[in-house]
């Protein structure tokens, strides 16, 4: 148990220091930071100046090492879009907006998906499932940018119930929320029906059944807790998907967290800040990656052991 | 026999109905089973045995399979007209069932004490640390080796073998009246097969609870029960005492299943094998099942169902065939 989470953490941690290292190249391979970073008329001497101060002299692996040994002080330099800003900072104070963002949806699509699947599963071919199917099949060909136009248009502007755009109120956050968790409930609801379809069969279900435990409970306890490791691996990149992937509709709901100021640093060619970003939601996909890891050790105990 | 029949079952017809086909693979049968007696079902795949034993717990595939007539009485009591929750109180409690694969038929989630007093806590609750003590003592009953050790271990650390003990601990633990016993031992080797019928029989004299047992293997009835019943396509074609039906098969198809047998002493010839197949449920067939298969059948075998007739005066021995008296 003690091996399995070292190993999972080493392996996570040897993950990350890739990461930076293709987060160092990439900021090379678009040409010389002097070009990006400088204005086209700029001064030798403060082409000079900045070649000096950026260590821009020295052999690349040297720059890989003063980068990686900033980076983990957590200095990844200071914003040129925003002036005085510290990048990194800049990115963190961004966080908990994204964070509570994708949480909602990661618990509306929890909530909805997976007692959506077990029903499926367990009214196999009733209009219970085909409704379930359908719905699956809606969520999934749709668009989620396009949906947050539609839900905007729709809640917003022609039911007036819901603010358009921004952060502010519980309100604010529902329709984003709700666009994000769209395409995840199908997914999650379909590999959740698949998977107690399979179980369902099983003997040991039977054999519940056999001792007199009451059918709510053998679907509940003794199904669920069995399917649960697909569902729960697809989980993992759901969290990961909706922390991260959040860029298109933090930019339609004008949501001012991380995706939002990815796509602004991007625009703006701000380097040290789009390194952070990307750097933090690495250390976001790997957090709920491991915690999953976690999550299935308590699920299952052949994985304990294995 | 004075004493009434703890299981008697009556008549007792299941029908698998699919937009394809609707066929029988019960069709009307009447057994009973006294306390403290081990009947064998026996019979080949797809005779119907198995449906035997999940109508009488009353758990047949939702929707495909339903028990069209009959009756199924325990001490006395109808269980085919319960209702679901009050059926609940009996599965576990009053008929327990062991199943025929312990390399699935415990979950592997749970650990083999969670397991055990699950089944505990529905039928007899009582506080945690008392069904924890009950689920070791159920171990120990059923010969596990430490099992104060065992009670914490999941299924997937113990062997074949032990884990159908397990489920044999789960299936005493409430002390149930009859135990049915699906081809509990089909899948284990063959000397743990023999520890576990010994074990069957041990539980068996220590509480005097019934047990039904469903195998296709005849050697293993020898050895376990105290009467037979044969079935074949979904009828139990003979029924009676172990010793008559092995010295004495009145029934043409039990009477080449012991010849098929193989002998441990004297001239071992070929195995004598079956002709033919053995129908498929779904067959329609107007005369006697068997007929096509049988060596002794003639025009009334093959148009005419044989009714159930005894084999001898003592009436503890009875046969569907025309031909009782070859």
């Amino acid at each position: 148990m003690l091996r399995f989470l070292s190993l999972r953490l080493a392996s996570s941690l040897f993950a990350l220091l890739i990461i930076t290292l293709i987060v160092f190249l990439l900021s090379h391979l678009s040409g010389s930071p002097v070009d990006a970073l400088l204005p086209d008329d700029a001064s030798q001497e403060q082409i000079d100046a900045f070649v000096r101060d950026w260590g821009l002299d020295k052999p690349l692996w040297r720059q890989y090492l003063t980068f990686l040994g900033n980076a983990l002080q957590g200095d990844f330099g200071t914003s040129l879009k925003w002036p005085g800003e510290d990048a990194m900072g800049f990115v963190l104070d961004r966080m908990p907006a994204t964070l509570n963002l994708g949480g909602l949806a990661i618990l509306i699509s929890v909530v909805i998906a997976l007692p959506l699947g077990v029903a499926a599963a367990v009214y196999k071919s009733s209009p219970i499932d085909s409704g379930a199917q359908i719905f699956a099949l809606l969520g999934q060909s749709m668009p989620n940018f396009w949906l947050g136009i539609i839900l905007i248009w729709v809640f917003s502007v022609w039911l007036g119930w819901l603010p358009t755009s921004g952060m502010g109120t519980i309100a604010h956050a529902v329709l984003p929320a709700i666009a994000i968790a769209w395409f995840q409930i199908s997914a999650l609801a379909r590999l959740t029906r698949s998977a107690m379809l399979e179980v369902l069969d099983a003997e040991y279900i039977k054999l519940a059944r056999v001792k007199g435990v009451p059918e709510w409970k053998v679907v509940w306890k003794h199904a669920l807790r069995n399917a649960a490791v697909v569902p729960l691996t697809y989980f993992g990149i759901l969290a990961a998907s909706i922390l991260t992937g959040s860029v298109v509709i933090e930019t339609v709901y004008s949501w001012p967290g991380m995706g939002w100021v990815a796509i602004e640093a991007i625009r703006g060619r701000d380097f040290p800040v789009v390194q952070a970003v990307i750097i933090a939601y690495a250390v976001i996909y790997m957090i709920s990656t491991l915690v999953v890891d976690l999550l299935y050790v308590l699920v299952d105990p052949r994985i304990r052991h294995g | 026999m004075a004493e009434a029949p703890l299981l008697e079952v009556t008549d007792l017809k299941v029908e698998i109905s699919t937009k394809a086909a609707s066929f029988f693979p019960v069709n009307g049968h009447s057994f009973t089973v006294r306390a403290g007696e081990t009947l064998g079902i026996v019979g080949e795949s797809g005779s119907g045995k198995s449906m035997t034993a999940m109508s009488l717990a009353r758990l047949l595939p939702k929707h495909a399979a339903h028990i069209r007539s009959g009756s199924v009485k325990l001490d006395g009591r109808e269980l085919l007209t319960l209702s679901e929750p009050e059926m609940r109180r009996v599965r576990g409690k009053e008929i327990a069932m062991i199943l025929q694969d312990p390399q699935t038929s415990l979950n592997p989630v749970f650990t083999v004490g969670e397991q055990i007093s699950e089944a505990l806590r529905l039928h007899a609750p009582g506080p945690r640390r008392t069904l924890r003590e009950r689920a070791i003592d159920a171990l120990r009953k059923v010969k596990v080796a430490a099992p104060e050790h065992r009670v914490d271990a999941y299924p997937s650390e113990l062997s074949g073998g032990m884990r159908q003990r397990v489920v044999g601990a789960i299936a005493i633990s409430c002390q149930p009246k009859i135990i049915i016993a699906d081809e509990p031992t089909t899948s284990l080797d063959v000397t743990v097969q023999a520890q576990y019928l010994r074990l069957l029989r041990e539980m068996q004299d220590e509480t005097g609870m019934a047990i039904l047992f469903i195998t296709h293997d005849f050697g293993i009835v020898a050895n376990l029960c105290h009467r037979i019943a044969v079935m074949y396509f979904g009828r139990i074609v003979e029924s009676g005492p172990v010793d008559k039906i092995f010295a004495r098969p009145a029934h043409p198809y039990t009477e080449a299943l012991i010849a098929a047998l193989p002998k441990l002493r004297g001239q071992q010839g070929r195995l004598r094998t079956i002709t033919g197949q053995p129908p498929v449920p779904t067959d329609q067939i107007a005369g006697c099942p068997f007929a096509p298969r049988c060596e002794y059948a003639d025009a009334r075998c093959r148009s005419e169902l044989p009714p159930s007739v005894d084999a001898d005066s003592a009436g503890d021995h009875s046969a569907s065939c025309w031909k009782v008296d070859r």
